[in-house]
């Protein structure tokens, strides 16, 4: 029995059937291989400390400043003269070498926010620091791509809650922990599209599309999501097994182009350097895995990989062997066709401070302008609001 | 229609919902009398007041690690309030008050880490909840938990911080485009120094405030804080502002311009009186209409006091309430920020709608939770949405749920559950188990039409 047989005829559901009007009928796993480009967002949630991840070694203001929690100069991995990578993070220096990674320094945004929530809203939105946005950057691709292909999981989030950023206005992207998980809670949902219905409210009618899509999407992802063979190993922790999953499903052809995953852990205000350390190697394992595994199966010059957090720490250690919360932070692209490899820009000023904090010098707006043009190949305005000026790095 | 739906969507919208057996015993009453009984009973105020008033001492000679002990207890506090509150929206005395507190928390959305600070707000909201717009403003300048808010705190003559000012005129009263960055500007000079003391009392600090004229939305003056707030409440944008937002939120998140207007004139005419406006709008015709009925989208906070109030459902442990909480999206006194939560579908994704329609499952049931929360990355609030323990299920008395319906034939009690829990009729079709006693075919019927996409609607 085929499993869409399967699902039909289950009787293990603990309640009824679902009828749906039938112009809400559910989506049909379509057997199309994915040609287009993806995209990777990896969130580093809780502000992760920027300047003791890309270190400026020969800068004597960083050691000053942070007497018990510097990272010593002996064992930084220099990547060119002034800045080199947290000793754990050998993995991507593999990347930097390999000319897989470009690394952003002072990214951020104006006026900004040092509120956890606030500033990620304001990374997720894309939105001004005054401005209160309903919708997210990567929702709002969605709805703007709907006229040609309109499906919820054009987007998957590998996390059982939906972050803001996949939420568009008509499109919301899906969020699962795996394709096995989601599938089997949806399962239970059986759906029934044969019923002529007769008026319903339109929040109803979202209801039932919001059910069928999810039903179905899972359907689709469950039967065409193949188990594939890979040599490399990832992290057995959940953030490593979320970026196998995803390679999976890259490698399975989904047609899907965004994948979203968070690591969290990084609001270090005590005890930092352990804390920081573990997330580190957890998070350059993970990821080093994972382009390899895309390399290997010719998938990495169709992907890109952003990392971002939500803000840096102070510049300054504090009196807890942590760091509190700062502002402009780094963020890594990373691809197989970068036409800027190796740091996109200088180390940040730390002589030019504000009140302690760094001054950003990229706003995080343009690089998601240059992802959308490049890697997405959609408009910025729609998405944006305002134009952006491109950078040169795709 | 019946008047029964009619008492049943008034019940929902003004407060949580309503009682079987009060739902039986109303149905044929005329419906301005159950109205004028909603204002009656069912608007009592409870302050809630389980946090101390902390000892007054400067926070700024405390060690780091004392510091983070007071958070500590702190946050655990908070955590209390929650559940506090949670539970007084489901007691049917305070419910259309309650109901009016948490349209008023969503709309001055604020955050605070100190407990004290969080309760003394939340029963300044309660007070006013059904009060004088005009006096709930100006209280709530002046709330201590607002003012470090929105780092009114900070808001210097010499050095004017305006964060306060631009909310107050953005999110609290007109709305965008309905003032300059200079009316922002000027604004924030007459709020310097408001701010407040160790105490968690509010204190004009005279020699921080600025004095000199102000030009403030065509006016100019010496103007303080409260003669800025007197201007916003002269200016008919106000009135506007706030019906549309009630009207989204009590009636239909589809607004009708006309009946807007019509009720921000009838608001500016009383003063800013909210009870009025109550009564005005559930006692008009439109409000009753079909389209009316069954459309708005059940915030999480009103689901789970849906679930309170029908079931009197209880966990063994108050951390499961969190838990729902954070994993729907909506926790008590937490807003993601000034602007509050965004409700309607947003409340909807495909995740939140599958543990929607689990849930049931997983509190009347014996499921395992294989669903956790996100981490929202702050250190300071971890562990506030972790789940207590590998499962959700409640403590639900099934023979008082059962007992109201003992008189009724089985095959009725399908039927009568379904009026009195949903809205709308679902089109799902509930599994025949007819040969069952009577308290397992309630309980199954239970869970079949609170796991349907017409229970996160009323």
């Amino acid at each position: 029995m085929k499993r869409r047989e399967f699902l039909k005829q289950s009787a293990l559901a603990s309640v009824g059937t679902w009828l749906i009007p039938s112009f809400l009928k559910a989506f049909d796993g379509q057997n199309t291989n994915f040609e287009g480009k993806r995209l990777i967002i990896i969130q580093l949630s809780g502000g992760n400390d920027g300047l003791n991840t890309v270190i400026p070694f020969e800068n004597d203001i960083y050691y000053n400043a942070r007497p018990r929690l510097a990272i010593p100069k002996d064992s930084v991995l220099k990547l060119n003269t002034e800045q080199g990578f947290h000793p754990a993070m050998s993995k991507m220096k593999q990347l930097y070498d390999e000319g897989l990674l470009c690394i952003f320094n002072s990214v951020g945004y104006p006026n900004p926010d040092r509120s956890h929530f606030r500033s990620m809203d304001i990374w997720h939105t894309a939105s001004d620091s005054q401005e209160y946005l309903s919708t997210g950057w990567i929702g709002r691709f969605l709805d703007t791509n709907c006229e040609k292909n309109c499906k919820a999981f054009s987007a998957i989030e590998l996390d059982d809650t939906l972050s803001l950023a996949m939420k568009g206005e008509k499109v919301k992207g899906l969020a699962m922990q795996n394709p096995e998980k989601f599938y089997k809670m949806a399962k239970n949902k059986k759906i029934n599209a044969n019923i002529s219905h007769h008026h319903i409210h339109e929040n109803v009618e979202y209801l039932y599309k919001t059910l069928t899509e999810t039903v179905s999407s899972a359907e689709y992802i469950y039967e065409k999501n193949k188990i594939q063979k890979t040599n490399l190993e990832y992290p057995q922790n959940e953030f490593g097994q979320r970026l196998k999953t995803i390679s999976q499903m890259i490698k399975s052809n989904l047609d899907i182009e965004i994948y979203y995953a968070s690591l969290s852990g990084f609001d270090t205000h005590v005890n930092q350097l352990n804390t920081q350390e573990r997330l580190l190697g957890m998070y350059s394992e993970a990821v080093y895995s994972l382009v390899m595994d895309l390399k290997q199966s010719g998938h990495l010059d169709n992907t890109l990989i952003l990392t971002f957090s939500e803000f840096g720490r102070r510049v300054a250690q504090n009196a807890s062997l942590g760091t509190d919360h700062g502002t402009s932070n780094n963020l890594f692209i990373i691809g197989n066709s970068l036409t800027k490899k190796g740091f996109y820009n200088q180390a940040p000023k730390l002589n030019l401070l504000d009140e302690g904090d760094l001054k950003y010098e990229i706003d995080f707006r343009n690089i998601y302008a240059t992802i959308l043009k490049k890697q997405l190949h959609t408009s910025q305005q729609s998405i944006l609001g305002k134009n952006f000026e491109e950078l040169y790095f795709l | 229609m019946k008047e029964q739906q009619k008492i049943q969507h008034l019940y929902f919208r003004a407060c949580f919902g309503i009682d079987f057996n009060e739902l039986e015993q109303q149905k044929d009453k005329n419906l301005k009398k159950v109205l004028k009984e909603v204002f009656e009973k069912n608007s009592k105020i409870k302050n809630i007041e389980i946090v101390e008033k902390p000892k007054v001492e400067n926070r700024n000679n405390l060690t780091e690690q004392e510091k983070r002990l007071l958070r500590k207890g702190s946050r655990q506090k908070i955590k209390n309030l929650n559940i506090a509150w949670l539970k007084q929206m489901a007691e049917p005395e305070y419910a259309l008050r309650e109901k009016m507190t948490l349209f008023w928390h969503n709309h001055f959305a604020c955050k605070t880490q100190i407990a004290y600070l969080a309760q003394k707000q939340n029963n300044l909201l309660r007070k006013h909840a059904l009060g004088k717009f005009g006096d709930l403003l100006h209280e709530i300048a002046k709330d201590s938990a607002m003012l470090q808010f929105l780092n009114n705190q900070q808001n210097r003559k010499e050095k004017p911080n305006e964060n306060f000012a631009r909310e107050l005129m953005e999110l609290f009263t007109l709305g965008r485009g309905n003032y300059s960055e200079k009316d922002i500007k000027e604004a924030a000079r007459a709020f310097t120094g408001w701010g407040f003391d160790f105490s968690g009392e509010y204190v004009f600090r005279e020699r921080q405030h600025d004095f000199e004229s102000k030009m403030f939305l065509g006016k100019t003056g010496n103007f303080n804080g409260n003669d800025i707030i007197d201007i916003i409440l002269e200016n008919p944008q106000t009135a506007n502002f706030i019906v549309k937002k009630l009207y989204i939120n009590l009636v239909n998140d589809k607004f009708d311009e006309a009946i807007v207007q019509e009720l921000a004139t009838f608001f500016r005419k009383t003063d800013y009186d909210i009870k009025a406006l109550l009564e005005k709008i559930f006692s008009s015709d439109w409000f009753y209409e079909q389209k009316n009925i069954g459309t708005h989208i059940k915030s999480p906070i009103e689901l789970l006091v849906h679930y309170q109030k029908f079931f009197g459902l209880d966990f063994e442990d108050d951390r499961s309430w969190l838990f729902i909480q954070k994993v729907l999206g909506q926790i008590l006194l937490y807003p993601p920020n000034v602007a509050g939560w965004q409700e309607g579908k947003n409340w909807i994704d495909s995740s939140s709608l599958l543990f929607r329609m689990t849930l049931p499952d997983l509190i009347f049931g014996q499921i395992e939770v294989d669903f956790n929360s996100k981490d929202d990355g702050d250190a300071d609030t971890e562990g506030l949405g972790k789940r207590a323990a590998k499962t959700l299920q409640a403590k639900v008395d099934w023979s008082k749920i059962t007992k109201q319906f003992l008189v009724h034939p089985q095959e009725e009690i399908a039927e009568k559950l379904q009026v009195w829990l949903l809205s709308l009729k679902p089109t799902n079709i509930l599994e025949n188990t007819q040969s069952l006693s009577k308290e397992v075919f309630t309980k199954n019927i239970i869970r079949q039409l609170t796991a349907s996409p017409e229970f996160q609607l009323c």
